[in-house]
């Protein structure tokens, strides 16, 4: 095996490890909204994209609406569109269906392999790998969440209610840190998110908050000049 | 919501999700690549997240709340500045929630 392969198998495998343990803080936020074991895996397995998991689970658990719920998940579901076209032309599936199978992975960390890879030949080969190890563990983590929080006393309860806003933040952080694109903006318009969600929250039905947050984007304005491409 | 309503919310979000992310390997790039598309696409995430964090962290049903939840999130965000792993950053949070439960 070449360097590059080993290399790109590794950085694949070792992202899909971190990334699976995510999975048992989106398996317990599932128990906490109401979600039976059964139906938290079958989150992870149909929808495999964790930022849309979380809102979904998140506006349930908060009281809200089907519409809510399904409304913040697909807004945030749109990411994988824009991902899907920057991997058309990497991935190079000529045939529908092998598109049909490969979309399934199309997500934050598969993209950031398979764009950071040398070559097309890597690019396939880490969005694979990386595909293929996040999706086992996010699963079979999703699964050891929900049916561990399902066994907690009040106390864990009260620990995991509290893990579960830390969960959003952490998918959130990396968003507001220095080396982000237009950070400055990004900060402004999770800034204005937050107020919005929380200034409505008394006057409209659950969950409603949160995808009204989305006007919050308005706050990003024009783009820059130069970021034409 | 019923047990019905939430595979229903559930089989509906894994068949949005699935088709928003087909679309994007299989229509020209022309129609994704509108400048306001993926500007708005860009920062959806900063907005949506930050909104759930708020509502997660100080919010029951239709009040303002401030609990051990509130606390959890602000030793979950000096964990983050300090770099912690993620799952260093759940557990300091769910140990401050559980702390705040047992004290008050």
């Amino acid at each position: 095996m070449s360097a590059a392969r080993s290399a790109t198998l590794r950085d694949a495998i070792g992202l899909g490890v971190a990334v699976g343990l995510y999975g048992v803080a989106f398996g317990a936020a599932a128990a906490t909204a109401g979600l039976s074991p059964l139906q938290a895996l079958a989150s992870s397995l149909l929808m495999f994209t964790g930022a849309s998991q979380f809102a979904l689970v998140g506006v349930l658990g908060a009281g809200g609406g089907a519409a809510a719920a399904l409304g913040s998940a697909l807004l945030l579901g749109t990411r994988n569109t824009l991902y899907g076209v920057r991997l058309a032309p990497l991935l190079g599936d000529r045939g529908r269906w092998r598109r049909v199978g490969t979309a399934h992975w199309v997500i934050d960390e598969t993209t950031a392999l398979a764009v950071s890879a040398p070559d097309p030949a890597h690019a396939r080969l880490a969005f694979l790998a990386g595909g293929a190890t996040i999706f086992t563990l996010w699963n079979a983590t999703t699964l050891a969440g929900a049916l561990g929080a399902a066994a907690l006393g009040p106390t864990a309860k009260a620990a995991l209610d509290a893990v579960v806003p830390a969960a959003f933040l952490a998918l959130l952080w990396p968003r507001l840190r220095g080396a982000f694109p237009e950070v400055g903006r990004q900060r402004l318009v999770a800034l204005g998110g937050a107020v919005i969600a929380l200034a409505l929250t008394p006057v409209v039905p659950p969950g409603v908050q949160v995808i009204a947050a989305v006007a919050a984007v308005a706050l990003a304005g024009r783009p820059p000049r130069e970021v034409t491409s | 919501m019923s047990n019905a309503g939430l595979w229903a919310v559930v089989l509906a979000g894994g068949l949005g999700c699935y088709l928003l992310k087909l679309a994007g390997l299989s229509v020209p790039a022309a129609w994704v690549q509108r400048p306001w598309v993926t500007r708005v696409a860009e920062f959806v995430p900063a907005a949506l997240l930050a909104a759930l964090v708020a509502v997660q962290a100080a919010t029951s049903g239709d009040r303002l709340v401030l609990d051990g939840r509130l606390v959890g999130l602000a030793v979950a965000a000096v964990a983050l500045a300090l770099r912690a792993p993620f799952i260093v950053v759940l557990v300091l949070a769910g140990v401050a929630g559980a702390l705040v439960h047992v004290l008050a």
